[in-house]
């Protein structure tokens, strides 16, 4: 008799009654238990960062009270241990607003000669280069900054344009700041390169989402190439381009680590345009390996805390806009 | 008008050309044999021309880095199966909100949040609070991506496998899954390209050491040294000799990142072929 078979026969035997029952519906409710338990870790997680900066910051917040936390002026760690977010505030919202400023026509140029004049090829290299920007470790671009860039920006760009103020308008200098080339202006020009890729990508995707009888109405009407892209797709994408200029200002208020190198970090206001500043991000990564005192400790947490809002914010309102302006999805063109 | 989109074209590309020449031209120029076998020590051995170099932290990078997405896979995979093959579950919307929350906060903060949850009751920064950190960073971009890559399989394949009798659980794993193969594995190659790059949740969490720990667990339950912070460390640091060490970390880290970038890109590229 061959062992294995009757093996097989009895096993099957006994399956049909129990094993298949339990196989399948045990089965099925083992593993959904797994997946909705790893997923709920997610939530879990999100939840927790959140409720843990709150309450790590909470020691500043009382202290302070949320509105005199952001609004006040003095970070002093040493002295009178008084701690206000706005410079960090500050510095974050003028270096990200600046830089998506800067980035954001270049990188709509980019979206639409890859997706609309480049050929196949082209606009895959294209594409595969713009999201390698977006892959170089913010590290990597610190030393360059460091070594490379902010060097040759104070040689050639910020002190002629220093001695020309000062030879001209000298009242103006206080607006320009030492140029030692690591300031605001350095940390928003790496910035502004660091998040090209992300409004880009959105527009690309925006702009080929853009339906054929679109453009082919367009060509019909008469148009010429760049004004069937100037109205009739542009304004159809607007929805998927605002949204990732919104996600680029994102990703420019958390970055951290290109920041903290190139900015200078200088803790009091007033900032100038190529004097050192600092970002929330920075303060974070610079003192609190360093912070002793527990209201300085707790202070660093509540600037996370502020920052955690504020990214969430602007997240939020990406996704809104991308719901709310494209089509379909409310407003009709 | 073409002439003006080519030309911005360039202008944006341009900064990508001159950094990866200098970081490979600079970076090829620092590196050294001493680099992988020798430890890096005080700053005066450095300064005095003795031999040092980074190999404590190149393996607590791959420590750091293989358990951060030993923890960050299963998870990240289960709640993308979550919400591509439980798409009625009722946690779905809260899930899918969370998660894109978690992918679009800035990294430092994970690194605050398990400062406080693992280092803190610890009472000693660690190489394994570095990797929850990074998996941190990792999770939403697997979830992303595997709920994509589900998605991405034709929903009769699934149909086909119930219909045969197979139960739910068993269709995800052996059909699904399968099938979905390479889009997964892309996903965790983005993530594990993000995250091997980031600095900031590492420096409140494996903190950096200069030097070898005494046995093989030093590298997960004390002080450990990664790539990303110690490029930052060396580069700020005052001495020239570290700078030009810095130079080295800076390839090291770029080569592993871009290979894993391009490695992932590619492997998109086919599945896409097979789609078309």
């Amino acid at each position: 008799m061959d062992p294995e078979n009757s093996q097989l026969k009895s096993k099957g035997n006994f399956r049909n009654k129990y094993t298949d029952a339990l196989y399948k519906w045990l089965g099925d409710k083992i593993f959904t238990f797994v997946v909705v338990g790893l997923g709920a870790t997610i939530i879990l997680v999100t939840l927790g960062m959140a409720l843990v900066l709150f309450f790590e910051g909470s020691g500043a917040l009382t202290e302070f009270g949320l509105f005199g936390f952001i609004k006040g002026t003095t970070w002093d760690p040493a002295v009178q241990m008084v701690f206000g977010a706005w410079p960090f505030m500050f510095g974050t919202l003028v270096t990200s607003a600046l830089a998506l400023a800067i980035s954001f026509f270049p990188a709509l140029a980019v979206a639409i000669f890859s997706a609309e004049y480049a050929p196949g090829w082209l606009a895959e290299i294209i594409d595969n280069l713009i999201k390698l920007i977006a892959a170089i470790p913010s590290v990597v671009i610190g030393i360059w900054g460091i070594f490379i860039l902010a060097p040759w920006l104070r040689d050639s760009i910020y002190e002629p344009i220093f001695f020309w103020t000062e030879a001209n308008y000298p009242d103006m200098l206080h607006i320009l700041g030492n140029p030692m080339g690591y300031g605001m202006a350095t940390a928003t020009i790496v910035l502004s390169l660091m998040i090209l890729p992300y409004t880009t990508a959105l527009a690309k995707d925006a702009i080929k989402a853009v339906p054929r009888d679109q453009r082919e109405a367009s060509w019909a009407l008469g148009s010429t190439r760049w004004e069937v892209i100037r109205m009739a797709v542009l304004p159809y994408a607007r929805g998927g381009i605002m949204a990732g200029a919104i996600l680029s200002l994102g990703r420019a208020i958390g970055e951290t680590m290109a920041v903290a190198m190139l900015i200078g970090n200088k803790n009091t206001l007033p900032f100038s345009i190529f004097g050192a500043g600092a970002t929330m991000p920075s303060v974070i990564v610079n003192e609190f390996r360093e912070a002793v005192e527990s209201l300085h400790l707790s202070s660093l947490m509540a600037i996370g805390f502020v920052l955690f809002l504020i990214a969430l914010i602007v997240n939020l309102s990406a996704a809104y806009i991308q719901r709310k302006l494209s089509i379909g999805g409310g407003q009709v063109v | 008008m073409v002439g003006l989109l080519c030309i911005s074209t360039v202008v944006v590309l341009l900064p990508l050309v001159i950094i990866m020449v200098h970081v490979l031209v600079e970076g090829f120029s620092a590196l050294s044999y001493d680099f992988f076998t020798e430890e890096l020590g005080s700053p005066s051995r450095a300064i005095q021309g003795q031999a040092t170099g980074l190999v404590h932290t190149i393996i607590g990078t791959i420590v750091v880095d293989t358990l951060a997405l030993l923890i960050a896979v299963p998870i990240g995979i289960g709640a993308g199966m979550m919400l591509s093959e439980y798409p009625e579950h009722p946690l779905n919307p809260t899930l899918r909100l969370m998660n894109d929350t978690l992918n679009g906060m800035p990294a430092i903060l994970k690194g605050l949040f398990i400062f406080v949850l693992i280092v803190k009751p610890m009472g000693t920064f660690s190489g394994i609070a570095g990797s929850v950190a990074l998996a941190v960073v990792m999770l939403p971009i697997i979830a992303r991506t595997t709920e994509s890559a589900l998605q991405s399989i034709p929903w009769t394949i699934r149909e086909s496998g119930l219909a045969l009798g197979i139960p739910r659980w068993r269709v995800v794993l052996s059909t699904v899954m399968p099938a979905a193969k390479g889009g997964l594995i892309t996903g965790i190659l983005l993530a594990f390209a993000r995250a091997a790059g980031e600095a900031a949740p590492l420096l409140f969490t494996s903190f950096g050491n200069n030097y070898l720990p005494n046995n093989w667990y030093g590298f997960i339950f004390s002080p450990t040294d990664t790539l990303p912070q110690r490029l930052y460390s060396l580069a700020i640091s005052p001495y020239e000799q570290w700078h030009s060490m810095g130079w080295a970390a800076a390839i090291i880290l770029f080569l592993m990142v871009i290979f894993a970038f391009i490695l992932a890109r590619l492997l998109a590229r086919d599945k896409f072929k097979i789609q078309a």
